[in-house]
């Protein structure tokens, strides 16, 4: 514990996950719950920008499925704060290891919105990250990219990078095996990674309380020697400013943190999801009264930053870069065959280019185009 | 197929109380797909159990289970994520029997989606059963229609040893036909003929079903009668219906979903191959999917064989 005027104290030694202490800058309506960490003014407005792009970009995806031009997607509302404030912290070299809920932090990071859209309209090329942004593509099968962050961070250390890796999760992930492990070896190398779980509440109909018997999921860091951080998950200052001093003690030698971003999911899980099947209108109604971005802009209301104008100008950008992302997504040229096979290996083996000769001769040859039809009555 | 499988475990859990539902979302939600929809309102929550998100801790809980005498019936919530409990299957599951030698037994069912062709997301459309066939000691388990589902769900619940049990998604609402509300068992590792033939005989499983019969339809309309043979359980592989099948007809294709590699297609390929090649008019020849992971939906036709695939197959045999 540092002491005061000397050496600030670390926010991970202010508050104990295992009394559920949670940092938190703002209240629920803007507010401040302390002193105000007065950060920059563009920064501030780049953190209002993001979460307002990105659930406006979350909005016109689900339109999208509902349209069917895209498919099953897996909305973010409700946790830009948990995004942004850790994207926007990430130094320019530092790696995204993400889940597949994080867009705001996905575009923050480079990856621009058409890619989200490509993905989820089942285009495989939506996964070749563009050159230049430090992300991995995301990540389906639940937990499993956290032991490969550690590796990935410990690699910058051996390498002498000054670098880290930012890792997100969601509660569910917390019960896997891969989680346990990850930790564990982040720890043991004293792996420079940030882990982001983003505690939404539900991982799709099994709430928290049933996936573990913790109290909190930050105080699951302890037992692996490492710090862990209880934040609240919509404020996106508290996120910010959480992440930045993980993120500086993973550069600084000081090894992994993990974070547990308290929010809530305000969508269904995912589009093929009915989340009322499983919870109430007033668990919702009570977390759209925490909404992150509401939020943010009562803050920049009362720092007379936010204003009408502001706001429609970038309500007006972020409709056309939305508009511009779709047209690109639906206008990208047809797959062929060896989009399939090319990058299975550095080199084809023989087996793959006979099996892409037969694909090609099955294409060329067609002569049935009907899809066998649904039978009534079973069959025969 | 969704309903039969919903009717399956519910006659079982009415039956024997040590039947038990666990998985992720199975409880109140009904699982993803439904398929245990109503169960925990029938049978309550100690008996049908939402668990952690944790696809090894639900089949090693459910092992456990199993050695205490209960009849754990275990959802994985897709094949693909069911690589971390492939661990406790083939550790464990599969070889308790065995290494105790024949103190312990594990009498569990896993049952996984399986399979493309329902524009799902990456991950959402495996097809490696014969992996899980590779495990000695596994039964596993596919039914390509809602009666034998049914009926085969419950022998698979009876059976004293672990049995993975495979359900195609593609056909979870495909079809409908009469499935008695009443339990009945279809016996494990027996084929089914479901259309006979003397010209050739085509041999597939789960969501391949439906495509290969309508092929056979089609090329009956051009006189060439083919026997369909459903093979429903991959292990054990019921050899002598389909021996004896082409016994008669001297020519044999195999459709399967699964990269072509060492696919079960392969195994039944080369026991005819030691076995017939007296019988064999020709060699035996594979439909199959391609050894690369599943694709994203916007291809996913390029890589399943379809009914254009199969004729040209059938043709291929034909004609050698």
């Amino acid at each position: 514990m540092g002491e005061a005027g000397v050496i600030p104290p670390m926010l991970t030694d202010r508050y104990d996950p295992l009394k559920g202490e949670m940092y938190q800058i703002m209240d629920k309506d803007g507010g401040l719950v302390g002193e105000d960490p007065n950060l920059p003014e563009e920064l501030l407005r780049q953190m209002y920008w993001w979460m307002l792009y990105g659930r406006m970009a979350d909005e016109k995806a689900i339109k999208l499925q509902r349209q069917g031009r895209l498919g099953t997607y897996a909305p973010g509302q409700g946790q830009e704060a948990a995004h942004a404030g850790p994207a926007l912290a990430m130094g320019k070299d530092d790696w995204l290891f993400p889940s597949f809920r994080e867009l705001t932090a996905y575009m923050i990071r480079g990856v621009p919105y058409e890619y989200n859209l490509m993905y989820f309209m089942g285009d495989p090329r939506s996964n070749r990250v563009p050159e230049g942004s430090n992300s991995l593509p995301i990540f389906v099968p639940v937990g499993t990219q956290v032991p490969i962050a550690a590796g990935a961070a410990f690699a910058l250390k051996m390498k002498k990078k000054r670098d880290a890796v930012l890792c997100y999760m969601g509660d569910g992930a917390t019960s896997e095996g891969d989680f346990h492990e990850g930790l564990n070896f982040a720890g043991v190398f004293s792996s420079p990674v940030v882990y982001i779980i983003q505690n939404n509440q539900w991982a799709i109909s099994v709430p928290r309380s049933k996936q573990t018997a913790s109290r909190t999921l930050a105080q699951k860091a302890l037992a692996y020697g490492i710090p862990g951080l209880l934040v609240d998950g919509n404020d996106v200052l508290a996120m910010y400013l959480a992440a930045k001093e993980a993120l500086e003690r993973a550069k600084g030698g000081g090894g992994p943190t993990l974070i547990e971003a308290y929010t809530f999911r305000l969508m269904m899980h995912t589009t093929a999801d009915d989340a009322s099947r499983y919870r109430s209108e007033e668990e919702v109604r009570y977390w759209k009264d925490r909404d992150p971005i509401k939020r943010m802009r009562s803050y920049l209301q009362k720092r007379s930053i936010w204003s009408e104008g502001w706001e429609k100008e970038l309500v007006r950008r972020a409709e056309t870069m939305i508009k511009e992302a779709v047209e690109k997504a639906e206008s990208v040229p047809p797959l062929k065959p060896e989009d399939l096979f090319l990058n299975m290996f550095s080199d084809m083996p023989d087996n793959l280019q006979d099996q892409l000769d037969l694909l090609q001769y099955y294409i060329e040859t067609r002569e049935i185009e009907e899809e066998a039809p649904v039978i009534r009555g079973g069959f025969p | 197929m969704a309903e039969a499988i919903n009717s399956g475990l519910r006659n079982a859990m009415e039956e024997d109380e040590r039947v038990l539902v666990l998985g992720e979302d199975v409880g109140l939600n009904g699982g993803v797909f439904r398929i245990t929809d109503g169960l925990q309102e029938r049978f309550g929550e100690e008996r049908v159990m939402d668990t952690p998100l944790a696809e090894s801790g639900i089949v090693g809980f459910s092992i456990g289970l199993a050695l205490m005498g209960y009849r754990p019936v275990a959802e994985m919530q897709f094949m693909g994520f069911m690589w971390p409990a492939i661990d406790q299957l083939s550790s464990h599951a599969s070889r308790l029997r065995n290494r105790t030698v024949g103190r312990f037994n594990v009498p569990m069912v896993v049952r996984a989606p399986y399979g493309g062709g329902v524009r799902a997301l990456e991950h959402h459309a495996e097809s490696f059963e014969s992996v899980l066939a590779h495990i000695p000691g596994l039964k596993v388990v596919i039914p390509s229609n809602p009666y034998d589902a049914k009926g085969l769900l419950l022998s698979s619940i009876k059976d004293d040893d672990p049995v993975v049990f495979l359900e195609p998604k593609r056909l979870y609402r495909a079809d409908r036909m009469e499935v008695p509300e009443s339990h009945f068992t279809e016996p494990i590792g027996t084929a089914s003929i479901v259309r006979e033939g003397d010209d050739l005989t085509i041999a597939a499983w789960g969501s391949m079903l439906p495509r290969v019969w309508k092929a056979a339809e089609l090329i009956s309309e051009k006189g060439i009668e083919a026997e369909v043979i459903d093979i429903r359980s991959i292990s054990p592989y019921d050899q002598e219906t389909v021996h004896s099948s082409v016994e008669r007809t001297g020519r044999l294709l195999v459709v399967q979903e699964a990269p072509r590699t060492l696919g079960f297609a392969s195994e039944i390929s080369a026991r005819a191959t030691e076995e017939m090649m007296d019988v064999l008019e020709a060699p035996v020849h594979r439909v199959t999917g391609f050894d690369i992971p599943f694709p994203f939906y916007k291809a996913e036709g390029w890589a399943m064989p379809d009914l254009d695939r199969i004729i040209k197959g059938i043709r291929e045999v034909l004609t050698w």
